[in-house]
């Protein structure tokens, strides 16, 4: 196998890791106001705003409705699917006063005490989750 | 002569600064973490004493957000604040930069065909400001110029690891041809395994880290071999920092030795890697000749999957870049290729590059 030049083929390599979104430019595309949303909270002034009425600042970007209501509901695993990155999703978590361990549990479907114990005890093994296909 | 006198590798843990800026390095969960950098801290205080660090990090939508994405970014600035990342900027010192070695080495690298992003002016957020704290310790003023190389691997694709560790080759070709006398190392920072997204988050693969570590030490180049799906499957979707190291591992020339090393599980929700290296061999690797490059690189590639080792110095230097393209189909993929039978999807096994 040559090394890998063509996009299509790179990119379709990415499809079959369990329980990831890779940032794919179709994914930075679809989520570029999403995350220039977020990258404004990195200003005090907006997040003030932001806290006080979120529908409206939401209703500043020309994100998708979906993508808003992502927001609204603190869904990070739909907010990957919609083009969010998880560096400026962390804008948003960072406003809320949640640490990535808090909010990285939340995309686990694990309680933050139980993720904790997770890591505490050496992470999440590689074993089983490395591939969809090898799995199936 | 500016001289590249070692090389660093080390993750850049946002936690490690918060541990740091807030006194709690000694309580139990931070202490293990922070007492693998004690041979290091006095390493860097009373022997290596760098004039210059060519900082290699990526920033983490602090001063760069979507409007613009260099792949490789190198900042010629008089100096940088820390960024605020949300909670307020780290209490930590300005960071001096090094424009006259800084601005050389960009000249450099484009010359040598590089095409380098120059930044004159931002923030540098906790990729850049946590080694230095690690390296370092609490400090009125760094000890050191940094020159930060900023690295995108966060939009797809960044760059290859091969690409990474060319790079990192012709880094050390630029600052040997500093006249200045300078003291110079270079850092990798990021990973090591960890995945900060998704139901797979929270994935740590220490034997694949190791292996990592070990392959940084001697003279292997397999690390340079290694692609991003292998990252993402083994060590998961933010463990991609590691092509960072090899930037670092590239400058080092062709054989490195080690000076310290230091693993931890977990911080926070990263495996902490660290090692300290210097370069043993200090004949940098050779400038891609222009005039050579139209007639060694088909030679090189028709050679077949073979071509990984010229055996001679002219040969060799056909090397940089192109000839790679076939170097680095060789031996991590001629394995899955002559394996179909055993072999995965691609990347699958952690055991297909030697160690």
């Amino acid at each position: 196998m040559p090394r890998i030049t063509d996009v299509t083929a790179y990119l379709a390599q990415f499809d079959d890791i369990p329980g990831t979104r890779v940032f794919t430019a179709a994914r930075a595309r679809s989520g570029y106001h999403l995350n220039q949303f977020a990258m404004s909270l990195m200003k005090p002034a907006n997040r003030e705003r932001f806290k006080a009425d979120e529908r409206a600042y939401l209703d500043e970007w020309p994100m998708t409705e979906a993508q808003k209501q992502g927001v609204l509901d603190r869904d990070y695993n739909r907010l990957l699917d919609l083009g969010g990155n998880v560096y400026f999703l962390a804008k948003v978590f960072s406003t809320d006063g949640l640490s990535f361990v808090q909010a990285v549990s939340t995309m686990t479907g694990m309680s933050v005490e139980d993720y904790q114990a997770m890591m505490l005890a050496g992470g999440r093994s590689p074993e089983g989750a490395r591939s969809i296909r090898e799995n199936t | 002569m500016a001289r590249i006198t070692a090389g660093i590798g080390c993750s850049h843990i946002p936690v490690l600064g918060f541990a740091h800026d807030h006194a709690r390095t000694a309580e139990p969960i931070f202490k293990p973490a922070f007492d693998g950098f004690d041979w290091t801290r006095r390493w860097m205080r009373e022997e290596a004493k760098p004039d210059v660090v060519i900082l290699v990090y990526n920033d983490h939508a602090s001063a760069f957000d979507m409007k613009i994405i260099p792949t490789f970014a190198i900042g010629c600035g008089e100096r940088y604040k820390p960024a605020d990342e949300g909670f307020g900027p780290r209490a930590v010192p300005d960071v001096e930069g090094h424009p006259d070695l800084a601005w050389h080495i960009a000249q450099s690298l484009i010359l040598d065909e590089f095409d380098m992003t120059i930044i004159n002016e931002m923030d540098v957020d906790h990729g850049l400001t946590v080694p230095l704290t690690m390296m370092y310790g609490d400090v009125d003023r760094w000890p050191c110029k940094v020159i930060p190389l900023a690295v995108n691997v966060v939009t797809y694709p960044p760059p290859s690891g091969n690409r990474c560790w060319a790079l990192g080759e012709a880094v050390a070709r630029a600052v040997a041809s500093f006249p200045e006398d300078l003291n110079v190392q270079v850092w990798g920072t990021g990973g090591m395994s960890h995945q900060l997204q998704g139901p797979r988050a929270g994935l740590i693969n220490a034997p694949w880290d190791n292996r990592f570590l070990d392959g940084l030490i001697g003279e292997s180049d397999d690390l340079r071999r290694i692609p991003h799906v292998e990252y993402l499957r083994e060590t998961g979707s933010e463990g991609i920092e590691m092509v960072m190291w090899l930037i670092m591992r590239g400058a080092l020339g062709r054989r490195t030795g080690v000076l310290h090393r230091h693993y931890h599980v977990p911080v926070s929700n990263t495996a902490l890697g660290h090692i300290v290296l210097e370069p043993l061999d200090t004949q940098a690797v050779p400038l891609y000749p222009l005039a050579a490059s139209s007639m060694s690189i088909p030679d090189a590639c028709a050679a077949g999957p073979d071509c990984a080792e010229p055996p001679d110095q002219s040969a060799s230097i056909a090397r940089v870049p192109d000839a790679l393209d076939c170097q680095t189909a060789s031996a991590f993929s001629r394995a899955q290729a002559m394996s179909p039978a055993r072999s995965g999807p691609a990347g699958m096994s952690s055991s297909r590059w030697p160690r």
